[in-house]
């Protein structure tokens, strides 16, 4: 009894606050806009009959047919797959220096990864637009060293929504990458080297694979949340910055067509869903691995 | 272990760019000029103007009701689930549970709002408040129960199979025994939830009413007309409170960790 009550309230807590809402999104994608608030048709109190008449497929074909959606689906997902690359690509040598940084430098290391990642997400955004921005810091800075002689135009650029992506995940791709390095045992790239690999040979091939699981952890924790970003999109890319996050907003906020934000939520979350199950069974993978 | 040029050059440029916008956007906060690019000398007028600014200090306690309330609920259903994740042994709909817990960790925020909103609207529930907590506490539950599974994973479950042997019920060995050995992983299951619902922009304003802006929305607003040394005051003031924090809590936690070891050392010797 006492078991079943521990499974229920749980259970039954995200079965009605996660799970039932994307019934709703789903039905709401197939429903057409009304003037009424709330703005779409049809509802369940009509019967069942008349609700499933009332159900179609033109938000989706509405979608299809214009080439804004189809182009911001694209356009995120070029983002998202460039930004985690980039983010690999940062992350991995800082990781990498904390696993080899003395021992009792590491926990000191690992709180200064992780205070940034408790602070506003907004405010480590904000901080950029002070920077990129034509008067900003960093035009200051390259005018004053000489190496350019006009200001750059970063902020309102694809570039700066780049910057700010890498800068605001970074935490995620560094601890559990840093986890791995942290765990792999030294004398295997003694070994490999002894037995005639050069560093960066022993690096690629025994470094590399060892530390996959955080890679690969890192990577989905940057891509997904990435790919609907809202909030960098808004603040820092222009107007021809087209991420489906910011496109989704503005149709609900601002056009209030709430059947067609559903319908762009829907086929984001089936973009979605093969990575999502993928990063759920690595975790899942990693915690019986660790148990 | 030695540290090569390399790794210097690696931690000092990566841990300068994660903290060189920061102490930025700090340092202008304390500028006199209300242009925030161009230094004109020491002043801390714009937290006198934060702190008359009604507004902003409304949002900041609706901010900080529904931080207090999401993160209790969150801490207790987290704990739950991770329990139920970790030695909940076989039941119906486990891999679903497990992708519940997994899924909200990462979905965008965009669709979590939308989909709650429009279940909130369908039901009938006025946006306010409890609208807000009731989506914080469901996407943070699942940071808790990630941050508390990890820890339950690596405790000695004899622990607890001794206190039943012992004649303890299942919920006496869980409160004497499991509660106080995962408190640490609890509190900053707690801590978590509750930074996460403070930082939460997108989410609150798809479930805020008219009357309950939070902290963030109010931020955001602010922020999309540009940069302003008001904001940058009111960052600075976040910030301290986060690292204290956070610097608090790691020096509590590894006291805790200390006389743990201390007592298990004793308990051999003795």
């Amino acid at each position: 009894m006492q078991r079943f009550v521990l499974i229920a309230v749980p259970y039954v807590w995200l079965l009605a606050l996660f799970m039932v809402p994307f019934a709703i999104v789903f039905k709401i994608s197939l429903s057409d806009i009304a003037l009424a608030i709330p703005p779409y048709t049809p509802t369940l109190d009509d019967g069942f009959a008349a609700f499933f008449a009332g159900l179609d497929f033109e938000n989706f074909a509405f979608l299809a047919s214009d080439d804004l959606y189809w182009k911001a689906y694209l356009s995120s997902l070029q983002i998202a797959v460039l930004s985690t690359a980039m983010t690999l690509c940062v992350a991995y040598p800082i990781a990498y220096g904390m696993a080899r940084a003395p021992e009792e430098w590491r926990p000191t290391l690992m709180m200064l990864v992780i205070l940034p990642f408790w602070t506003s997400f907004l405010i480590r955004v904000y901080a950029w637009i002070g920077i990129l921005s034509t008067e900003g810091f960093l035009n200051q800075f390259l005018l004053w060293t000489g190496i350019i002689s006009d200001p750059l135009t970063i902020l309102n650029t694809n570039a700066a929504v780049y910057i700010g992506i890498v800068y605001t995940y970074l935490p995620f791709m560094i601890l559990p990458i840093y986890a791995a390095l942290d765990r792999l045992d030294g004398s295997l790239i003694e070994a490999a080297e002894d037995l005639g690999c050069s560093r960066f040979q022993a690096f690629w091939l025994v470094t590399i694979p060892l530390s996959k699981n955080g890679i690969i952890a890192g990577c989905f924790l940057v891509f997904i949340p990435a790919l609907g970003e809202f909030v960098i999109p808004t603040l820092l890319g222009g107007s021809d910055t087209l991420m489906i996050g910011k496109v989704l907003w503005e149709e609900f906020f601002n056009n209030r067509d709430w059947p067609v934000a559903s319908a762009v939520a829907v086929i984001l979350l089936l973009i979605l869903i093969i990575p999502i199950v993928l990063f759920q069974r690595n975790q899942q993978r990693q915690a019986e691995e660790e148990a | 272990m030695r540290l090569s040029w390399f790794n210097v050059t690696s931690l000092t440029l990566g841990f300068a760019f994660l903290y060189l916008p920061m102490l930025i956007l700090i340092t202008y906060s304390f500028n006199e000029s209300k242009l925030v690019t161009v230094w004109a000398g020491f002043s801390t007028k714009w937290y006198g103007e934060l702190l008359q600014n009604d507004a902003f200090l409304d949002a900041a306690w609706i901010t900080l009701k529904v931080a207090v309330i999401s993160s209790t609920f969150a801490t207790v259903l987290g704990t739950m689930a991770a329990y139920v994740l970790v030695r909940g042994g076989r039941f119906l709909g486990r891999t679903l549970f497990s992708g519940m817990i997994y899924a909200p960790l990462v979905m965008p925020e965009v669709i979590t709002g939308l989909s709650l909103l429009l279940l909130f609207i369908g039901i009938g529930l006025d946006r306010g408040v409890m609208t807000i907590v009731l989506a914080h506490t469901t996407f943070s539950m699942c940071f808790v129960s990630v941050v508390v599974s990890s820890r339950l994973i690596s405790f000695d479950r004899s622990l607890e199979e001794a206190a039943l042997d012992l004649g303890c019920s299942a919920f006496e060995a869980f409160r004497l025994v499991t509660l106080p050995i995962i408190a640490p992983a609890v509190i900053s299951g707690w801590l978590l939830a509750f930074t996460l619902s403070l930082d939460d922009l997108v989410i609150a304003s798809f479930t805020a009413g008219p009357a309950s802006t939070t902290l963030p929305i109010k931020i955001f607003s602010a922020v999309r007309l540009g940069v302003s040394p008001e904001i940058n005051a009111l960052s600075t003031i976040m910030i301290a409170i986060v690292t204290v924090g956070v610097i608090t809590a790691s020096i509590v936690s590894k006291r805790s960790l200390v006389r743990q070891r201390n007592e298990e050392r004793a308990a051999v010797q003795g």
